[in-house]
């Protein structure tokens, strides 16, 4: 089949598009689900082509839109919840967790939520404390809900078309640098189906295991590791909640190095998850301790050169592999770029990966 | 909005109906709380005694298709529009035949067959979701409306303000129920609230609102009767508040002015306005073609329907935990198509 290049948002706009025509039964719903700006190109023209019973625009009420979107999901519809940020969703979530979530199980089985909340994560530019939170491992904790990471363009499309048609509420995270992201996507409409995790890079020397944007960050250090003869195989895990880990821990039973990176806190993080599940029931055996990567304990910085230095990069990654495997300090990568650069999307890398 | 009755004549047989199905809630809570204690029910149970007027009266006015959202102290709501009495108990038991399959207890109940969609115990839960069912009766453009019943703590809570907005703004089919009975758990209402009406904070959202007495259940019927036309035919959403009394504790089987919160000289004054008591009075004054033993074996009979009731449901098995871990997810669509 022929493939053509798009980008993440073009991606995830093209999929809504499809789906508002293809299945009556879909909406979707939010702060500036009109907004002429377009939500980051992933709403582009919606409310004009589907009127505004289709694409809603809401009133600043995140918490009782939540509510209103599991009414219409209860009652056969299948809304998608729009956050322009993750941190807006937080407004929610009491609907989210105590009735989205539950919704299935408290009723014994007889009623369903079929809803899908999107919600964009923030970086860079000053985003700051409240416009830059990824907290999908609060959501992961939560029995009932599926978090899925939104991924490169394929993906992307054909995951949220399967949460869409699934019964069970997804919480989508999205990223705003990842939006950016190209890819091939098959041509033709999007297929629903839903991806636990997917080896994105093969190699024998160490795993790396990737989150959202921090596959872009692995792919990269990758490469660089590459460069000194060390080949990384590199699993971005797709469906954070439920977990499986399958294919992570066959890629650890081969290379015997775990490291883990996520674009949240490390702290109660979901690398700390994936490690434990890989080496819980003690079948695999580490040639070097596990390493996660993740954002320190401190809320986001504003302020650009604070900011540069909280988020790791594919450098920091790098690094921490020359450490695992026991290399020189004067064997490491120095990071060139300036702290302005790292405040905005690395334009060197925007795949296609 | 002052409120307005209609010129709703009841029959004899009507009346009956209203004070059979009063009386049904008053023992089905009467058997939940002479059993708690000796029976397996593990559950919190908040009772309605005393607050029967309102649920019986609302659910007169409904039509198949109309659907009702409730809360924690919900027994009277789902007993009102039919709700399966032994699916009910069942439920407080933990059973398989209950209403959630035993996995809800008292604080979440469903019963579709019978249009009551769902309760649950955090305050305003289910008020946005009723919303949400009602953007789709007026898409569809059907003509059932949905009943949100709250209590009025429930006004003090966010998200029943931003329900509101929305429901007026797309002027969704929702009429909500308010049952003010003073206490939010064991705090008056004038600690709570300040000196204004419920009803004038909701007409701040554009919603026509009125204030009748909750324990009246003849008045209650003719006056919803009106607001619940007037919700049918397109007018958007309305407010009801009911002013009542809840004669049990706020949750448990029995009484609590030991606790002091509220004094039993209050309670007392409540209970001469007791809606069952009320409605008998009317009926044996107004109504001389209804005599005593009427009366009396619709009690009989109804408390007789109770007692069958609960022992096909202590009958039921106990749900097990294997079903529990089943249902935490609906079936998941193939992965790949």
């Amino acid at each position: 089949m022929s493939e053509r290049e798009i980008s993440v948002s073009q991606a995830v706009h093209e999929t809504q598009r499809f789906i508002l025509s293809t299945h009556q039964e879909t909406l979707i719903l939010g702060l500036n689900a009109a907004s002429p700006t377009g939500m980051f190109e992933t709403m582009t023209g919606l409310h004009d082509e589907f009127g505004s019973d289709r694409v809603i625009e809401t009133p600043a009420s995140e918490a009782a839109c939540m509510g209103i979107a599991l009414g219409m999901a209860s009652s056969g519809m299948r809304p998608i919840v729009i956050h322009q940020r993750f941190d807006f969703a937080i407004l929610a979530v009491d609907q989210l967790v105590n009735q989205v979530a539950k919704w299935h199980f408290m009723y014994g089985g007889k009623l369903r939520a079929p809803l899908v909340v999107r919600m964009i994560v923030g970086r860079g530019w000053g985003q700051g404390p409240q416009h830059s939170q990824a907290l999908h491992a609060w959501f992961a904790h939560v029995p009932g809900l599926r978090v899925v990471m939104s991924s490169f363009p394929q993906e992307t499309r054909n995951n949220l078309y399967w949460s869409v048609l699934d019964d069970a509420p997804v919480v989508f995270i999205e990223h705003r640098w990842m939006h950016l992201v190209k890819g091939n996507v098959s041509s033709g409409p999007p297929t629903p189906e839903i991806s636990s995790s997917i080896i994105r890079r093969v190699g024998s020397d160490v795993t790396l295991v990737s989150t959202s944007f921090m596959t872009v960050e692995c792919l990269v250090a990758a490469k660089l590791l590459a460069g000194r003869g060390i080949e990384a195989e590199v699993v971005e895990i797709i469906t954070v909640s439920p977990l499986d880990v399958g294919k992570v821990r066959d890629s650890v039973s081969k290379t015997g190095r775990l490291l883990v990176a996520d674009i949240g806190v490390a702290q109660f993080g979901v690398s700390s998850e994936v490690i434990f599940a890989v080496l819980e029931d003690g079948g695999v055996r580490l040639r070097a301790a596990p390493v996660r990567i993740g954002l320190p304990s401190v809320p986001t910085p504003t302020g650009p050169r604070a900011s540069a230095a909280f988020y790791p990069t594919s450098i920091t990654v790098a690094n921490s592999v020359l450490e695992m495997i026991g290399a020189s300090e004067s064997s490491k990568f120095d990071e060139k770029r300036t702290d302005l650069e790292l405040d905005v999307p690395n334009t060197r890398f925007l795949g296609p990966y | 909005m002052k409120p307005q009755q209609s010129p709703w004549v009841n029959s004899d047989e009507d009346v009956l109906g209203l004070l059979e199905s009063m009386i049904l809630i008053r023992s089905v809570e009467d058997k939940i709380a002479s059993s708690y204690s000796s029976a397996p029910v593990r559950t919190p149970v908040h009772l309605c005694t005393g607050q029967e007027a309102t649920p019986v009266a609302v659910a007169r006015c409904l039509e198949q298709g109309d659907l009702v959202f409730s809360h924690h102290r919900s027994h009277g709501h789902y007993l009102s529009v039919g709700g399966n009495l032994v699916a009910l108990f069942a439920e407080l038991l933990g059973r398989v035949d209950g209403c959630c399959a035993g996995l809800g207890g008292s604080q979440h109940l469903s019963d579709l067959e019978a249009g009551f969609v769902a309760s649950v115990p955090i305050l305003a839960g289910t008020v946005p979701v009723a919303a949400g069912y009602a953007w789709n009766v007026k898409v569809s453009k059907g003509r059932s409306i949905c009943v949100s019943y709250i209590g009025d703590a429930v006004v003090e809570e966010g998200v029943f303000h931003e329900t509101l907005n929305f429901a007026a703004t797309h002027r969704l089919p929702t009429l909500f129920v308010c049952e003010n009975n003073l206490y939010s758990v064991h705090a008056h209402i004038s600690v709570r609230q300040p000196d204004r009406t419920i009803t004038d904070l909701v007409e701040g959202h554009g919603i026509p609102a009125v204030c009748v007495d909750g324990n009246d259940v003849l008045t209650l019927r003719s006056v919803l009767e009106e607001i619940v036309h007037l919700v049918r035919s397109g007018g958007g959403p309305a407010f009801v508040e009911a002013k009542t009394y809840r004669t049990k504790e706020h949750v448990g089987p029995s009484t609590d002015w030991h606790l002091g919160y509220r004094l039993e000289s209050e309670g007392a004054e409540w209970a001469k306005r007791d809606p069952i008591a009320m409605l008998e009075n009317y009926i044996l004054r107004h109504r001389s073609a209804v005599s005593r033993s009427r009366i009396e074996s619709i009690r009989v009979g109804t408390m007789k329907r109770v007692e069958q009731a609960w022992t096909r449901a202590m009958e039921s098995t106990p749900v097990s935990f294997e079903y529990a871990e089943e249902v935490v997810f609906p079936p998941a669509r193939s992965p790949h198509e």
